[in-house]
């Protein structure tokens, strides 16, 4: 090997690696400076010493798309590497396990370094001349200088040296779980890399090292705007050389968990950005749905809301207005959740070495699961997740970012409008031919587009009478209410506890649902079900008002398997009513389970028709349509 | 997350004399051996927010600050210090410095709030409700006057002015009213329409704003330019923006239409208004959104923005150092019940003891001090490179950097600033002793404020 390693294996035996002292490959560490300069320098000696300590190099050959994880270091890195492209990739390989140092070496290097901190701030005026009209603000602290560059920079290095020990010290505390992970897998690697070539680092220089690391990220801030020290972040979260596909898993974990799965809950809470405190007393019957402690999730996202770097400001907002329930109903969530996609794919940049297309869908799937842990996902949303990841996918490989970018911006706006806007429309317009005068109509919740139905046929002037049926804890439906009584609509209000006696009046039963599946059963919010009983048993029709793109080919005869867990506190408290609340204080009782269902299924039996937007049919033709235009949804 | 952080740090404060002088203005007063800038700078950074602009009063404070931070954080932050003039106030501190804000939405946290309350929590109810201006409210601490034994009597009649009334929605999410100390002695105004439209409000006198804001922007820029004469941002632009929350005026809500058009593309400018209809209809609304409609059904013909209030939960710490009082409470408070505020451990590496001297819990004692024999330390704070000789006495005191006590002192509840001699056999009671003073040897003091005479 080169000269001056073996000059430096003297040093110590190999007991040193043990330690925890040396979180990056010891070889790297002592060429530490030197390798600062290998790009600049002929490669020669590099190839072999890349290949021989570290084996995953040798598995990436150049031409290989690198793993999904590592754009954030390639940005920084590619701006040292210009010169051997082949080497980058080897190198990238090898470095992925510690990117802190590697951000160290990019800030120094870079050319538009900033100032050194000194003394007296005053000396450097305009110094953020670049970002912001330069005059009375001073920068007085930056970001920056490994030690070893730092003597270079004046007589102000020493006052750094001084500062050192300390900020190395708390920031080292900091470490969060990925970043300990990163070490520790490093701290691996370094063993296997010595054990092969019986090399060991000098003590002197893994101290170097550890001093460098222990500033992670904040070095490259300095460098480069905000954008990069986000995706450095990124990277570091996610830690240290795994294998892609098991990224890939954790990027989107299994949509269909079994919570009762103990091991897999434990693995699904490590990778969890919102902490989950799992609710203690559930109803058996229903452990394998997730349900944890409301009230823990929101505080405990809202302090971290500067810590989420990789998460787009728009795809959070909305993950907090799921969890906080601010955005409810299947529509409004798809919407809003492609609103905020289209966002983060404006303010998208593709990191250099990647390739959009593999590193927007790793994007998307990461703001996804973090919307899933803010509340499962809904079938609509899940519908139009796959939307948006086909689109990603069948991109053309030639289109620039700039038009790749818009393509996608368009495809979603192109969905909200085509699958969303326009096929309510036509529901509308279908729906309303249904309507007579002096119906009375029944509907229940607040669906939108049972709503829209509703005003329509007002409009066009028909007379009819609606009954708003409602149920607790969430009173949606005193919401439409509002809003039918305000344009002048002659309506009843009650709660589902009296359907059966207003039955008997009604002439039609409109409702909305989340779902279709294809046995026909309509997935829709709890309760629907129970209205559409007693509606078939007094031998009203029932119309189910729902768009194609909710359809799904799952089939489902119960609403066991799969549904979603509500706040229990939110059946056992009425909000604002102390004097009725009997269940104080028994919440946490071992013999209480409460239990408070989103949705439920209702079997085609009690359905006579579905609305959607390719007309009116039986809920015996859902399949039809699922199978027949499921290519137009998602492949179109 | 497109937020910009302003510190206001201040510089000097009339209410701290004689602990602020010039040589130690207010961000660099130590708090348990630590200036009280650093409570707020560490807990930004533990939050991830290391891009600041740090607003100083004075050009002098300015580069002592400077110094400062540049000398403990740098490698950490990204500090960027701004020295305005004094005495214009904290609204004048943003006015001046308003052309560098450029991010969505500014966090502005006062540079002598001592807490654990989390920005990113603020900043995230900000974000959810959309809010134009969000406070950060918190608990009155109730501690206070029940511990501090003998200062607790001046601490009583002080109290009352510090609180500020506060009108919230039901919810507990909306700011409807505040009114700070002064406006206090007046009678309370609310207004009506806004009582209609809420229904029903709810005023607290036991929350205190906590001076941590996060703003709209555009907003903020409006109406600090609008409005010249406003000083304050707690006394006149916060209660403002809560004021007009119903009647937003035109300027304002322009701004956000703008800003929503220029957005997004209208391409379907039909289905657009479908699409917003859609999204509010799926949330419940706030009185804002109900307000705005009942003029004729859905048009949204009143402009409104949304005044959002956090609050604390009552475990977290906060307090602002705001008096001497206030300052005797929070170096108690941070090596007593709130030491977590603290990264580095409470007492210095080695302090030189004498035999038979005690140190009771809750103490600090900075590395380099050095004591006499039979000395007894209670719930106090002694600096660094402190001389204390033998028999002395501290009690619920603070005592700063390089002070020299002479034999058999007794200190009950004073503030000693840096450099203070105090010769043999002084008794302080309830004093604060200025920088650099000399007390002569047997002098006894109670209740008074010793300073050298600026010269």
């Amino acid at each position: 090997m080169d000269p001056r390693r073996t000059a430096r294996t003297v040093s110590g035996p190999k007991v040193r690696q043990v330690g925890f002292f040396t979180p990056a490959p010891p070889e790297r560490s002592i060429s530490d400076p030197p390798r600062f300069q290998d790009p600049i320098q002929p490669p020669s000696p590099s190839p072999t010493q890349v290949n021989d300590h570290s084996p995953s190099g040798n598995s990436l050959s150049p031409v290989m798309i690198p793993p999904a994880h590592h754009h954030s270091d390639n940005f920084l890195r590619t701006a040292l590497q210009v010169t051997s492209p082949t080497k980058a990739f080897s190198y990238s390989a090898k470095t992925v396990t510690i990117p802190p140092e590697n951000e160290d070496v990019a800030s120094s290097f870079s050319p538009g370094r900033k100032v050194f901190s000194a003394k007296s701030p005053s000396s450097f005026p305009g110094v953020k001349a670049s970002s912001v009209p330069a005059s009375e603000l001073t920068t007085v602290s930056v970001v920056n200088l490994p030690p070893g560059i730092s003597e270079k920079a004046g007589g102000a290095s020493v006052e750094v040296q001084n500062d050192r020990p300390v900020s190395a010290k708390t920031l080292k505390e900091k470490t969060s779980k990925a970043e300990r992970r990163a070490l520790q897998e490093a701290q691996r690697a370094a063993k296997a890399a010595a054990k092969a070539e019986g090399t060991k680092a000098s003590s002197a220089a893994s101290k170097v090292v550890t001093s460098a690391n222990t500033k992670p990220s904040k070095a490259a801030k300095s460098s480069s705007q905000k954008n990069d020290g986000s995706q450095v972040a990124a990277s570091e979260k996610k830690g240290g050389d795994r294998a892609p596909e098991k990224d890939r898993k954790k990027d989107a974990p299994h949509p269909r968990m079994q919570y009762d799965d103990k091991s897999r809950v434990e693995k699904a809470k490590k990778r969890a950005v919102v902490k989950q405190t799992e609710a203690r007393n559930r109803v058996e019957l229903f452990r394998h749905l997730p349900q944890y402690e409301h009230g823990t999730q929101l505080p405990d996202l809202e302090t971290k809301f500067f810590e989420l770097d990789p998460m787009h400001p728009a795809v959070y907002k909305v993950g907090l207005q799921y969890l906080s329930g601010d955005i409810r109903g299947g529509n409004a969530r798809c919407i809003a959740m492609f609103q905020a996609f289209k966002e983060a794919i404006k303010d998208y940049s593709t990191p250099p070495e990647k390739t959009l297309i593999r590193d927007l869908a790793a994007r998307i799937s990461s703001y996804v699961s973090f919307l899933i842990e803010c509340r499962p996902l809904s079938i609509s949303m899940g519908n139009a997740i796959k939307f948006l990841k086909n689109r990603i996918a069948k991109l053309p490989l030639a289109l620039s970012e700039s038009e790749a970018k818009s393509t996608l911006m368009l495809d979603i706006d192109r969905f909200i409008n085509e699958k969303i806007i326009l096929s309510e429309k036509v529901i509308v317009k279908h729906a309303v031919t249904k309507i007579q005068d002096g119906d009375v109509l029944l509907t229940y919740g607040a669906s939108s587009v049972v709503e829209m139905i509703l005003l329509h046929a007002h409009e066009l002037g028909k007379h009819f009478h609606v009954v708003v049926v409602d149920s607790r804890p969430k009173l949606e439906g005193q919401l439409l209410l509002r809003r039918l009584v305000r344009k002048g609509l002659s309506c009843t209000h009650t709660h589902v506890n009296a359907v059966s006696c207003i039955m008997q009046d009604v002439t039609r039963v409109f409702l909305g649902a989340s779902s279709v599946l294809s046995n026909g059963t309509v997935y829709s919010r709890v309760g629907t079900a129970c209205v559409a009983m007693v509606a078939h048993a007094f031998r009203v029709p029932v119309l189910v008002c729902c768009e194609a793109y909710k359809f799904h080919e799952r089939v489902q005869l119960d609403s066991i398997c799969f549904n979603e867990l509500g706040n229990p506190d939110a059946i056992s408290k009425v909000q604002g009513r102390e004097e009725i609340n009997y269940l104080d204080g028994l919440v946490n009782q071992e013999n209480l389970q409460l239990l408070n269902l989103i949705y439920d299924a209702t079997p085609s039996d009690y359905v006579s028709m579905i609305i959607t937007d390719y007309g009116m049919i039986p809920p015996t033709s859902v399949p039809v349509i699922v199978r027949e235009y499921r290519r137009d949804h998602l492949w179109s | 997350m497109d937020f910009q952080v302003v510190v206001l740090a201040g510089g000097n404060s009339k209410s701290l004399t004689p602990l602020v002088s010039k040589d130690v203005p207010k961000p660099l007063l130590p708090v348990a051996n630590h200036p009280v800038l650093y409570y707020v700078l560490h807990q930004l950074e533990e939050s991830n927010l290391k891009d600041l602009i740090v607003v100083v009063e004075g050009e002098d404070a300015g580069l002592l600050v400077g110094a400062w931070i540049s000398g403990t954080f740098v490698d950490r932050l990204h500090v960027e210090i701004a020295a305005v003039p004094e005495d214009i106030g904290t609204a004048g501190a943003l006015r001046a410095i308003s052309h560098y804000l450029t991010a969505k939405d500014i966090l502005v946290v006062s540079g002598d709030l001592v807490s654990d309350v989390s920005p990113g929590a603020v900043a995230a109810t900000h974000r959810r409700h959309d809010a134009v201006v969000t406070a950060t409210l918190c608990c009155v601490p109730i501690s206070g006057s029940s511990e501090s034994g003998s200062s607790g009597g001046k601490d009583k009649t002080k109290k009352p002015g510090r609180y500020n009334i506060i009108g919230l929605d039901p919810r507990k999410q909306f700011l409807l009213h505040i009114a700070t100390g002064a406006e206090i002695e007046k009678d309370t105004r609310l207004q009506k329409h806004l009582l209609h439209a809420v229904g029903q409000m709810e005023i607290r006198s036991d929350l205190m704003d906590a001076h941590m804001y996060a703003f709209k922007r555009s907003v903020l820029q409006e109406v600090l330019d609008r409005k010249d004469t406003f000083q304050s941002l707690k006394q006149d632009v916060v209660p403002y923006l809560v004021r007009s929350q119903l009647k937003s005026e035109a300027v304002l809500s322009g701004i956000r239409q703008a800003e929503e058009d220029g957005n997004e593309k209208v391409s379907f400018p039909n289905n657009q208004v479908m699409v917003s209809q859609i999204l509010s209809n799926a949330s419940t609304p706030s009185f804002h959104e109900l307000y705005s409609m009942d003029a004729d059904g859905s048009a949204q013909t009143r402009k409104t923005h949304k005044c959002c209030a956090y609050i604390a939960s009552s475990s977290s710490y906060c307090v602002r150092l705001n008096s001497i009082q206030a300052f005797m409470d929070i170096n108690r408070d941070v090596t007593g019940e709130a030491d977590h505020l603290l990264s580095d451990n409470v007492i210095g590496p080695s302090p030189k003891l004498g035999t038979k001297t005690t140190v009771g819990p809750h103490c600090m004692l900075g590395e380099g001090s050095e004591m006499g024999d039979k000395c007894q330390v209670k719930r106090s704070v002694i600096g660094r490179h402190c001389r204390i000789g033998s028999h002395v006495k501290v009690v619920n005191s603070v005592v700063m950097n390089h002070v020299t006590i002479g034999d058999g002192c007794i200190i009950q509840g004073s503030v000693i600033c840096s450099n203070v001699q105090l010769l043999e056999r002084v008794v302080l009671k309830d004093c604060q002793v200025g920088a650099g003073f000399v007390v002569t040897a047997g002098s006894e003091y109670k209740g008074e404020s010793l300073a050298r005479k600026e010269k």
